[in-house]
């Protein structure tokens, strides 16, 4: 409409624009100067000092030494690492058993007309309660003299156990908190997800005589697929960085569980920081952005197989 | 819309009179009441503890509901822990980060939308590779730069990495490019030039993503342990969760008083929660939360 007032070469000149970009370098470079020198101040150089740091020796005071690939030869022969290591995988193939929940309670919480957004504030709540807060109540409900979890236990006979004192229970216990703090987030994905499923293949289907289990398999898991695999995909990497529970649920003086009970990031933490050896635990660290990558890789290759895009 | 269409769904069995169905929505409440129970339970029992006594806490069996309520664990608490200073450092570092995170979002997610320049795609690029890295990659170099500008202990220290994120840069990229190119023409026709035109057009519509972004730098912001306890070493100037952690050292198993900070610690992002639901919900689903 603007366009008929305008003389030719403005049209052209409009046209261009209307494709979308407007070439303008000055404001370009200007409005990304902040982001730019931001993300390579604490971003880029950080990431580039972690990595160089992984091949050196580096005192608590002073400049480190060069020593190639000692931090990651002495990491591989590190038992307490691969402990790590496999609490880390452990912890995630808890985690991701909560997707299969999620992935119901989001098709059920659909189904329902009243009450549905008190159900999703009440899956919420732990989203937004502080995750030490948090693990301070489930360490109190995990306590193996006076938990409440032991007493429920003991109505039906079940033995109670010290579950975050123990390190046969450790990751497990923590695991169920790492479910139900998650499962908020999860439920609004797969919830918006769930929204984008056309509803007359629902109304076909059931015309065709289809109960809802039937339609549950046969359409909602399939076209939701995508979203779960989002989901996958996130608890995985979320998984793989866990700290705060850990450090809340099982840190105290006489807590002998802790040493078993480590997560990647766990030891990370301590070596660069409370033993400020950090040249090791920079190689923690760039070993845990490779098996970050490679467990999203492989997602990435299974999803061939079970995701269903249309 | 899509409540409509459930409704009507439902109407239609109701119109056939499908007992199956009826009964199908009570199994369906039935399960939810029951997982909603276990995701509250922690939550209840947290608030009946705080108003027992630290024996009557710590006695088996359990009792269910307070013998003598007293508000003795909130009195222990705040006696005991400077939390009003923490509030102001948790709260202070939260607005410096989200209004940082917000400008430098916008102003770099307008640019890589709309303006072009060389090295856009590559810059972009670099800027995306970095969200895939996990965030204790950059602790170590973070933690240098905060320490040589001295800035070890203070509220910027706290607030300043976060402000800066490739996630956010990446979420105002996509709100600006779902705006239609009309608007910008029309109000540089009018004369109005590129600042102009992102301060008074483009950033009034991309408003609702921008409080997507608020609420999840909050949360992210309000929640975080691990940084404010790598740059607090001295130990003023420490965030609630800093503190919350270290009220476990001192108070043991005095469940009362550690159920009360932990309440008081988290009521006022639940608050903000409640009054902002769809902001969270909408973050939350336009991203997936990534730490």
């Amino acid at each position: 409409m603007t366009t008929d007032v305008v003389s030719p070469p403005a049209r052209q000149r409009t046209r261009r624009r209307a494709g979308g970009l407007l070439p303008a370098p000055g404001w370009g470079y200007l409005m990304i100067a902040p982001a730019f020198v931001g993300l390579v101040a604490f971003y880029v150089w950080p990431f580039l000092t972690t990595f160089g740091k992984s091949f050196m020796d580096v005192p608590a005071f002073g400049p480190g030494t060069f020593t190639g690939v000692d931090n990651y030869t002495e990491l591989l022969g590190d038992a307490r690492f691969w402990q790590a290591l496999r609490n880390s995988a452990l912890y995630t193939a808890i985690l991701l058993l909560g997707v299969p929940v999620a992935i119901v309670l989001a098709a059920l919480i659909e189904q329902v007309g009243r009450g549905r957004a008190l159900y999703r504030v009440l899956f919420f709540l732990p989203v937004v309660t502080l995750p030490v807060a948090i693990s301070m109540v489930w360490r109190f409900i995990y306590n193996g003299d006076f938990g409440l979890l032991n007493y429920v236990l003991s109505l039906v006979g079940v033995p109670g156990q010290y579950w975050v004192a123990d390190a046969t229970f450790t990751i497990y216990a923590v695991g169920v908190v790492g479910i139900w703090m998650s499962l908020g987030i999860n439920l609004i994905i797969l919830g918006a997800g769930l929204q984008g499923i056309p509803q007359d293949l629902y109304e076909a289907s059931a015309l065709d005589g289809a109960g809802r289990v039937r339609q549950f398999f046969r359409i909602t898991l399939p076209l939701l697929s995508p979203s779960v695999f989002l989901v996958t995909v996130l608890t995985v990497i979320s998984a793989l960085q866990m700290f705060d529970l850990i450090f809340v649920m099982l840190r105290s003086v006489n807590n002998t569980a802790l040493a078993d009970s480590k997560t990647i990031v766990y030891l990370f933490y301590e070596k660069a920081f409370v033993e400020f050896d950090q040249g090791y635990g920079a190689a923690i660290a760039i070993v845990l952005l490779m098996v970050i990558m490679a467990a999203t890789l492989l997602q990435f290759r299974l999803q061939r197989r079970w995701v269903f895009y249309d | 819309m899509t409540d409509q269409i459930l409704r009507s769904r439902r109407t239609d069995r109701a119109a056939t009179g499908s007992k199956a169905s009826r009964h199908g929505e009570w199994v369906i409440h039935l399960v939810l009441a029951a997982a909603a129970l276990v995701m509250v339970a922690p939550f209840v029992w947290q608030l009946l503890t705080i108003f027992k006594s630290n024996r009557e806490a710590s006695q088996m069996p359990p009792t269910l509901l307070p013998d003598d309520p007293t508000t003795g664990a909130f009195a222990t608490f705040f006696g005991s822990v400077p939390f009003w200073a923490q509030l102001t450092v948790s709260v202070s570092a939260l607005v410096l980060r989200v209004i940082g995170q917000l400008t430098v979002s916008a102003l770099a997610g307008y640019a890589f939308a709309r303006l072009r320049f060389p090295g856009r795609r590559l810059l972009f690029g670099l800027f995306i590779a970095m969200l895939m890295v996990p965030s204790q990659l950059f602790l170590i170099g973070q933690f240098e730069i905060i320490r040589d500008f001295e800035l070890l202990d203070t509220i910027p220290a706290l607030a300043i990495p976060g402000m800066f994120s490739a996630f956010g840069i990446f979420l105002m990229r996509q709100a600006f490019m779902s705006i239609p190119a009309g608007f910008e023409e029309a109000a540089r026709l009018d004369g109005a030039g590129p600042l102009r035109t992102f301060w008074y057009v483009m950033l009034p519509m991309a408003r609702p993503t921008m409080a997507a972004l608020a609420v999840l730098t909050s949360l992210y912001s309000w929640n975080d342990l691990l940084w404010p306890l790598i740059v607090t070493p001295r130990g003023d100037k420490r965030p609630i969760t800093v503190g919350l952690a270290g009220l476990q050292g001192q108070f043991g198993t005095d469940y009362p008083t550690l159920m009360a900070g932990a309440l008081v610690a988290s009521l006022p992002l639940i608050i903000i929660f409640l009054v902002l639901q769809r902001q969270f919900f909408s973050g939350i689903a336009s991203s997936g939360l990534k730490g």
